[in-house]
């Protein structure tokens, strides 16, 4: 059910951020490469925190694998979670 | 009535078919005394397993399994239990027992069958270190085997929602003992791998004893394990089970709360390391500006230092203009000298000055007379001398030549005193 994912995972924003410190911090670059990398790494450190700071776990059952043979096909669920409970 | 007459070779054959479809003769743990024991020069082992009342013969091909610990354990007198097959051989019309494995007397069955499967995977292959894949640093979709209704669904959610909220969890619910519990748990592993983009699998369980947790060292189990694409991480009872499933999974948690901790990150961990790398950011660009402004200030040195000698061009200018200044007010001079000659030799050349000299201007009806042929006898002229004027007339008029000499006294001898000489 879940389509293939086109939006940018967290991984992927994190795995660019290193890159972006990693290439600023080894220097060597003209100081207009150097201000344009690090506008990128904020704004890639920015909206990772935003991803974790607007996350919310999500949690889903899928229905048909448990071994009974009254089970209906499969199928899935979302089971509501509350925070509070943690 | 028929009567039938057989070979002995189709009786021989008859009884190891029937022999070797027996699903219980095929998977059979026997316990027993070694003796007879004989090792062939090829490294196999014959010998009789026997009990106060009756005896077997046994064969344990060399190669039937890895067991390391074999020739140790089996040697006359030994109480053993032996895994294997029992089958018929045809040549001698033998009752043989086809073992595979051995383990001394005493141990449970369940954990010899333990040991039985983690000998043959582990030669398989399924446990190989090589194989084993790392979990993604910030998984996005965590699956779960395991039962919907225990603890360790809700614990492990639990630690997820804490820790890494990024992530959606996903139940495939299992029963995790008894019959149903392989079926359900090879199914659920499936399952969850034919979810898209499943980052890791949980693989868990609450702590029972081994009979409680022994559908994790089932084979289907192990097999479901090492065909997953997603890795798997196992969590079966408490720290000190070990189960085959632990030795397939890629991780192995010592606990299903531990496998929670350990699929995910802590949030609070990776926003310290967001911190941690705007720090870095900020540090580099601040190096690399200071860097860029120990640059200019070197360069604007360094061109202070090659600049044309400035001071000392405007110092020749000024030279250069002094002189210049001079030159004109010079010439200025020369000029103003000049123009007063100019003026003198005017002032003497005024008529005035020539009438003071003796001369007189003759004028007649206000033209000034400066040939005889102006006038003629009788004409009344004006003369006017340097203090006044009288009139005169024309007596004679005679033209001068300057070829012939006159006489001076037909001239104006005031106005010639030259030419009396």
């Amino acid at each position: 059910m879940a389509a293939k994912k086109s939006k940018e995972t967290f991984e992927e924003l994190y795995r660019r951020l290193e890159e972006t410190v990693g290439k600023l911090e080894e220097g060597g670059l003209p100081l207009e490469r150097s201000l344009a990398l690090y506008e990128d790494g904020m704004t890639l450190a920015r909206r990772c925190q935003e991803m974790l700071d607007a996350a919310q776990v999500r949690i889903r059952q899928l229905r048909g694998t448990l071994a009974a043979p009254s089970e209906p096909e499969a199928g899935e669920e979302e089971i509501p979670w509350d925070d509070a409970e943690s | 009535m028929s009567m039938q007459v057989y070979s002995v070779s189709s009786i021989t054959t008859y009884l190891r078919e029937l022999l070797e479809t027996d699903p219980h003769l095929a998977d059979i743990w026997v316990s027993g005394e070694v003796s007879n024991l004989s090792r062939s020069t090829a490294g196999h082992f014959y010998f009789t397993l026997k009990d106060a009342d009756s005896q077997i013969r046994c064969v344990f091909f060399r190669g039937a399994t890895l067991q390391r610990d074999l020739p140790s354990l089996v040697e006359s007198g030994a109480q053993v239990v032996a895994h294997g097959r029992v089958s018929l051989y045809e040549v001698r019309g033998d009752l043989q027992f086809y073992v595979d494995f051995v383990q001394p007397e005493g141990v449970g069955v369940l954990a010899m069958e333990f040991e039985r499967l983690k000998v043959r995977l582990e030669q398989e292959g399924l446990f190989e270190p090589s194989r084993k894949r790392s979990l993604k640093p910030f998984p996005e979709r965590i699956g779960v085997v395991s039962s919907p209704t225990g603890a360790v669904f809700h614990d492990i959610c639990v630690i997820l929602a804490r820790r890494w909220p990024l992530a959606e969890i996903v139940l495939a619910p299992s029963a995790v003992q008894g019959m149903e519990a392989v079926r359900g748990i090879v199914a659920g592993i499936a399952a969850l791998n034919d979810e898209p983009d499943m980052d890791v699998i949980i693989v868990a369980r609450g702590g029972g004893s081994l009979e409680e947790l022994w559908a994790f060292n089932e084979e289907a189990v192990a097999r479901a394990i090492y065909a997953s694409h997603a890795p798997i991480v196992s969590a079966v009872g408490h720290e000190t089970d070990y189960s085959i499933a632990d030795y397939v999974a890629d991780v192995r948690a010592p606990t299903p709360s531990t496998a929670a901790e350990l699929v995910a990150p802590d949030r609070y961990a990776v926003l310290g390391a967001l911190n941690g790398h705007r720090a870095s950011l900020s540090t580099a660009i601040r190096f690399r500006l200071d860097e860029n402004v120990g640059c200019l200030r070197g360069a604007m040195g360094r061109m202070q230092h090659c600049a044309p000698p400035v001071d000392r061009e405007r110092q020749k200018v000024d030279d250069a203009l002094r002189v210049a200044g001079a030159l004109v007010d010079a010439a200025l001079g020369r000029n103003r000298d000049q123009v007063g000659g100019f003026l003198l030799q005017l002032r003497s050349l005024h008529p005035r000055a020539t009438l003071a000299r003796g001369y007189a201007l003759v004028e007649r009806e206000g033209s000034v007379v400066r040939s005889v042929r102006q006038v003629k006898t009788g004409d009344a002229l004006d003369v006017r001398v340097s203090d006044g004027a009288f009139p005169a007339r024309v007596e004679a008029k005679k033209s001068v030549s300057r070829r012939k000499s006159r006489p001076p006294q037909e001239m104006q001898p005031a106005l010639f005193p030259s030419d009396k000489a």
